[in-house]
């Protein structure tokens, strides 16, 4: 799905979050949202979401407008950066989670549910964890499970939030691939926020710089990753990319 | 190579056994005589004539209308408490606004509050000679020297306990798991019964035992709201003190030690439920 963001900005309270941002993602594209804490990044996909509204201006997905679609209609498969997942619910019920909560007309059968858990466990790499509890697994089983929660909706673009902030060096490589096979295995829309430029370069198609101010985060730079280093447009990009 | 001394490590954060059993002798010391003594003592007296004595005493219509009231009051503001107290930590917890430490030491005044001013208070609002009050009356629905003046003077006293219980574990737990139950497309609604209710279930059952237990031994606003009609507005705790004015120590001790016992089995209840469910309050990081 093609995600339009026009002239986006938020306000919480009297302090500016996002000066009125502008960015076109591409159908399928695989895209981060690097820059540092107070960038706005987090806010801006909280507002494609649909978790937060913007105080001014519109987001499109496929051309329609979707800025006032509340957060079930939005169909976003967002994975949280502790990945929030359902404490006291089996990694089964977890990612059984979306389908049970359809309306009945549309909900699958329990058979069927379990057809799709069971596929989803195995795309994640994770055949025989259905049983056990969140509280049970290491950080990187909790992510994937997170991201097989998400993807269990069929949703519409996939977003996440630090996906791999609370992981060790080695556990985060690893992801970073399982991630990106995921996407191209499912095609969706990704976006993801990191403050980690290594990863941003090297898993994402497009990287979007961001900086903060006290007007609020804004964009600085939007482009390939091999141009971004090549041409960083602004000294900031410099600056945050050499670091 | 032999003649290393033999020397016991000890950790950091232990203390020398002499001090442990000090520290142990002293708490169970206290408890023996602030807890166990007096509970033993009433039990003693209760039964100073015998068994048929006290049972004889709690036969009476006296004693079986207090019962009765005592088990409605908490029958009803139990359950009204829990709600207002899942609502109002709810709000406090999942939603920013000005006024949140206002509100949270409001919800915290009736601890503050000697419940005899609660009481009293009750009784401007609602008493014959205040307009509201008035009205009601002369509508056929008196609410002091009633059942619903009781009820609010209970609901008064135990309104912050199933709130306290709730608001450090639900700002513990935040907000991400509804947020994310919600981005799965579950309705508000659904997403508290089927995320918000079951991660807080153990601090409400202990608020609700707490909030119970208050419940059925309010007396100081209760005393004051009631008028201590005996047979209609008498409560367990008003009607043993009054028994025990009247130098009637069996039938005044046998009721405390009925009292006594349904909180002994509140108690018992929670730790048994703690005990059988002990796997998910471990995954859920709640004693």
């Amino acid at each position: 799905m093609h995600i339009e963001i026009d002239e986006i900005s938020k306000q919480f309270g009297t302090t500016a979050a996002l000066h009125p941002v502008s960015l076109s993602l591409p159908s399928g594209a695989l895209v981060a949202l690097l820059g540092p804490s107070g960038s706005g990044k987090t806010t801006l996909l909280r507002i494609l979401g649909g978790l937060e509204f913007p105080t001014s201006g519109r987001v499109l997905f496929d051309g329609q407008d979707a800025t006032g679609l509340s957060v079930q209609e939005r169909r976003a498969g967002f994975v949280f950066q502790s990945y929030a997942l359902f404490r006291h619910m089996t990694v089964f019920d977890n990612i059984a989670y979306g389908l049970n909560a359809r309306p009945r007309a549309s909900r699958p059968t329990r058979a069927e549910i379990a057809r799709r858990v069971t596929k989803l466990l195995e795309l994640i790499q994770l055949p025989d964890i259905g049983a056990r509890y969140p509280s049970q697994l290491s950080g990187g089983q909790r992510q994937r499970v997170a991201l097989a929660r998400a993807l269990a909706i069929e949703p519409r673009m996939l977003l996440l939030d630090e996906p791999f902030g609370a992981l060790d060096a080695k556990v985060r490589k690893e992801l970073r691939q399982g991630l990106r096979d995921i996407h191209d295995t499912t095609g969706l829309t990704t976006v993801f926020v990191t403050h980690d430029q290594d990863e941003a370069m090297e898993l994402a198609d497009l990287v979007v710089v961001m900086s903060g101010s006290s007007s609020g985060g804004r964009i600085e730079q939007i482009g390939k990753p091999q141009d971004i280093r090549a041409r960083p447009a602004t000294p900031f990009v410099r600056d945050f990319i050499s670091a | 190579m032999s003649d290393t001394p033999n020397i016991r490590f000890r950790s950091a954060t232990e203390e020398t056994p002499t001090a442990r059993w000090v520290l142990i002798g002293l708490a169970f010391a206290g408890l023996g005589i602030l807890v166990f003594a007096p509970l033993i003592a009433v039990f003693v007296e209760a039964l100073a004539d015998g068994v048929t004595a006290s049972l004889k005493s709690l036969a009476s219509p006296d004693a079986r209308d207090a019962i009765r009231l005592t088990l409605t009051i908490a029958a009803i503001a139990v359950p009204l408490n829990a709600a207002f107290g899942i609502a109002a930590a709810w709000f406090i917890t999942k939603f920013d606004f000005t006024g949140k430490a206002f509100l949270i030491t409001l919800i915290d005044l009736p601890f503050s509050v000697s419940p005899v001013v609660a009481g009293l208070c009750i009784v401007l609002m609602f008493g014959a000679n205040s307009a509201l009050g008035g009205w009601l009356v002369a509508q056929g629905y008196p609410i002091v020297f009633a059942l619903p003046g009781i009820i609010l003077a209970t609901m008064f006293v135990t309104f912050p306990f199933v709130a306290r219980e709730l608001i450090p574990v639900m700002i513990e737990q935040g907000r991400a798991e509804e947020e994310a139950a919600l981005t799965l497309g579950a309705s508000g609604w659904r997403t508290f019964w089927t995320v918000t209710l079951p991660n807080i279930r153990w601090a409400l059952l202990y608020g609700v035992l707490l909030c119970n237990a208050r419940a059925m031994g309010e007396f100081g606003a209760v005393a004051v709201v009631s008028g201590k009609i005996r047979g209609q507005t008498a409560t367990m705790p008003t009607t043993i003190e009054m028994l025990y004015q009247e130098y009637l120590s069996v039938a005044a001790f046998s009721l405390a030690a009925v009292l006594a016992l349904l909180a002994l089995l509140t108690l018992l209840l929670k730790t048994a439920l703690e005990i059988r469910h002990a796997d998910q309050l471990a995954a859920t990081h709640r004693h």
